[in-house]
């Protein structure tokens, strides 16, 4: 009873901490421009389930692919066993299931249990491959301090939850086999679970009945609480992707991904030179605050929705041509520099009521000219990312606030738009020999 | 050598003809000295397989990718308006390419600004002419070299073209070796962006030498190109490594032009 009492809070707080904080991170996402992403929906959820569900884009590397897929594998199939948890948490039941669902139920346990016992594999390689092997994406500049320390919190974490479930399992395999489990006695000599029939007997197989309540007892409620403790750490995470992966790649960009946006802004400005009677569409009047972008707010949800939904996993940065050969650009760092800064304006929000000017921007404060200016727009990042995140369209909205609204482009490039605009070609070169080759 | 036969979009309006196809030459194609050559060989194998195409000649004008590349929307979006009355007076349908950049930004970025058209590679056109029986391609002179073809960024990850070309040099006899970043993953040249305008950012390399290394790697006769832009990255790296003498750096309509003793 009491302990019924106590798993109902703790759910109750865990699940209104997470919805706090999920809605403040809906209401971060909103404070970008609005931008057009619920067309084509069967071509979208199509890509939803290659890219997201599937994970397609993943195997490009086959390696972290495989260990990554074990521990999607064990998140997702976990979580009907938390079914199970929750009305025996709820209801001071003990394995609810059992009596149901006979031998199905210990197929299911037995595969969550060869899952796990990968995604512990998968996770023990991840912490080697960050910190023993130093696998270079992981390893650099951008990921030093809370990146870092959040990427190996996470895996640590995971190995705790795995040890609770055999933990749970184990113990009470041998409480079981003795007739002493809580669990409904259907007259058989074990549950027969794939892994904790054997390892259980091996690891508790001398404990007292007592202790092996006990055990199963922090297995159990260890479980329950590392779930609800993850959930509530996504909204800080880099982690946050195994919830947002699904909604950012369903409203990922369909156009060719050569395909800039016109800016309509512009547009407007540039009919009305050509044509003074041009009166642009009402939907249209509003003037923007400025063109291209210099803060989080100025790029658009779908951007913002990319920036927190980064995993950090470098596969833009690590096929990216600018920083291959060393140059300051890092795609992922625009990224985790586009949450951070967001992040910095929504806690500015929660404190003032409305944004109150900090003196701060996320060109300059986070992101620099000098980065900018790297970017080849090869669209190697875009094509890398796992989860159809568009780093290039964020530096592309900068150059245009760098160019348009500071009018700080490099020099050469301003010799080249002077170019463009007296000869109609990037170089110094008049028009009316534009077909002088044909008779060279 | 025949003499190269173009015409412009003003020659046939005078004549009263309508051509099958506009061939946009670029601002590269039409001024650089090392692209001219790749235009001309454009040229020379659409007049062989009797091609009726025009020029806009002294009427075209940059499409304005630089700039928009760079942030410039404002230039790029006066840059379309002019080139896009042009088109539309001359009522152009259909029209190809030198460059990759004048590619993408004609066939994607000029719809919604009031051009519409349908808009192909010059690798795309060659394949096209191939499929339909206007020109063949003797492989001779290729036969049996080994050639490495380095995916232009605005004609592969930014349109998904990547087979065009290589359908093209198929016909070449050649043997064609795939750099280990190819298609999807193949590494820029540098020059996109704007790049190609301005000095590099510090770094510890030039991104040019690093691919023209990996192509190098494969030992081929011939580094095949689709973009003038590419050429001048790649020709630079080539020489970097004082290979100029053995690798060559050549755009695949070149190729197709020499194998048929154009
Ligand atoms: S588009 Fe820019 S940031 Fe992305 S990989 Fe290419 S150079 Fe790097
Ligand atoms: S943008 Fe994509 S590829 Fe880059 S770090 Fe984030 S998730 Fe990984």
């Amino acid at each position: 009873m009491i302990s019924s009492i106590i798993f109902i809070l703790l759910i109750s707080a865990g699940s209104t901490w997470f919805i706090f904080n999920a809605k403040k991170v809906r209401r971060n996402i909103l404070l970008g421009k609005d931008v057009d992403r619920k067309d084509n929906s069967a071509m979208r959820l199509k890509i939803m389930t290659l890219v997201a569900l599937g994970q397609k884009k993943m195997f490009a590397r086959p390696m972290p692919a495989l260990l990554h897929l074990f521990l999607y594998a064990a998140f997702v199939i976990t979580q009907i066993e938390l079914i199970e948890i929750f009305i025996d948490g709820a209801f001071a039941s003990h394995r609810i299931f059992r009596p149901f669902l006979g031998s199905f139920y210990t197929i299911l346990i037995s595969f969550i249990e060869i899952l796990s016992v990968l995604a512990f594999i998968g996770t023990i390689a991840f912490l080697a491959r960050r910190n023993l092997l130093k696998v270079p994406r992981l390893v650099k500049n951008e990921l030093n301090g809370w990146p870092k320390i959040d990427a190996n919190t996470i895996l640590f974490a995971e190995i705790i939850l795995i040890c609770c479930i055999f933990m749970m399992n184990g113990a009470d395999e041998v409480l079981y086999s003795k007739g002493k489990s809580h669990a409904l006695n259907l007259n058989d000599a074990s549950f027969g679970f794939s892994i904790s029939s054997l390892l259980g007997p091996i690891l508790f197989g001398g404990f007292s009945e007592n202790s092996l309540h006990i055990i199963e007892r922090i297995g159990w409620w260890g479980h329950i609480i590392m779930v609800f403790s993850f959930l509530n750490y996504l909204p800080y995470s880099k982690h946050f992707h195994v919830l947002l992966a699904f909604p950012n790649v369903y409203f990922s960009n369909l156009n060719p991904a050569g395909k800039f946006t016109n800016l309509e802004s512009v547009s407007n400005e540039v009919k009305a030179m050509f044509d003074p009677s041009f009166i642009p569409a009402p939907a249209s009047t509003e003037l923007p605050t400025r063109f291209g972008a210099k803060e989080v707010t100025d790029l658009s949800w779908k951007q913002l929705l990319d920036a927190y939904s980064c995993t950090e996993c470098g596969r833009c940065t690590d096929s990216c041509p600018a920083n291959i050969t060393g140059k300051l650009l890092s795609p992922r760092k625009i990224m985790m520099d586009t949450r951070d800064r967001l992040e910095e304006v929504g806690k500015n929000i929660d404190t003032n009521g409305t944004f109150k000017d900090d003196g701060k921007s996320l060109l300059g404060n986070y992101i620099t000219h000098e980065e900018l200016w790297a970017c080849t727009s090869c669209n190697a990042c875009v094509d890398a990312c796992p989860i159809n995140i568009d780093p290039l369209s964020i530096i592309t909205d900068m150059r245009r606030f760098i160019v348009m609204e500071e009018s700080a482009a490099p020099t050469e490039l301003n010799g080249m738009f002077t170019n463009i605009e007296n000869n109609g070609a990037p170089w110094q070169f008049s028009q009316s020999d534009r077909l002088n080759w044909s008779t060279e | 050598m025949e003499a190269l036969k173009v015409y412009t979009m003003a020659d046939y309006t005078a004549k009263g003809e309508t051509p099958e196809i506009l061939f946009w030459v670029g601002c590269a194609g039409s001024f650089d000295d090392r692209a001219k050559k790749i235009t001309k060989a454009i040229v020379k194998i659409l007049n062989h397989a009797n091609v009726k195409f025009a020029v806009l000649g002294t009427e075209e004008s940059c499409t304005g990718d630089p700039a928009k590349r760079a942030g410039n929307e404002f230039l790029f979006q006066m840059q379309v308006m002019g080139n896009v009355s042009i088109l539309n007076g001359y009522n152009v349908k259909k029209i190809v390419t030198g460059c990759p950049h004048c590619f993408n930004t004609l066939k994607n970025e000029y719809p919604s600004l009031g051009g519409n058209y349908e808009v192909i590679h010059h690798t795309q056109l060659m394949q096209e002419l191939l499929n339909s029986g206007r020109i063949k391609i003797e492989g001779g002179a290729f036969k049996g070299k080994k050639i490495t073809f380095h995916d232009p960024c605005y004609l592969g990850r930014g349109n998904d073209v990547y087979e065009a070309p290589r359908e093209v040099m198929i016909n070449l006899d050649a043997d064609l070796a795939e750099m280990k970043r190819s298609k999807a993953k193949g590494l820029c040249c540098g020059a996109g962006g704007s790049q190609m305008f301005k000095e590099a950012e510090k770094g510890n390399k030039e991104i040019n030498i690093e691919r023209t290394e990996e192509a190098l790697a494969l030992n081929p006769d011939i580094i095949a190109v689709g973009c003038p832009f590419c050429n001048t990255m790649m020709t630079d790296g080539v020489k970097h490594f004082n290979k100029e003498e053995t690798v060559k750096v050549l755009d695949v309509a070149e190729l197709i032009a020499h194998a048929n003793k154009l």
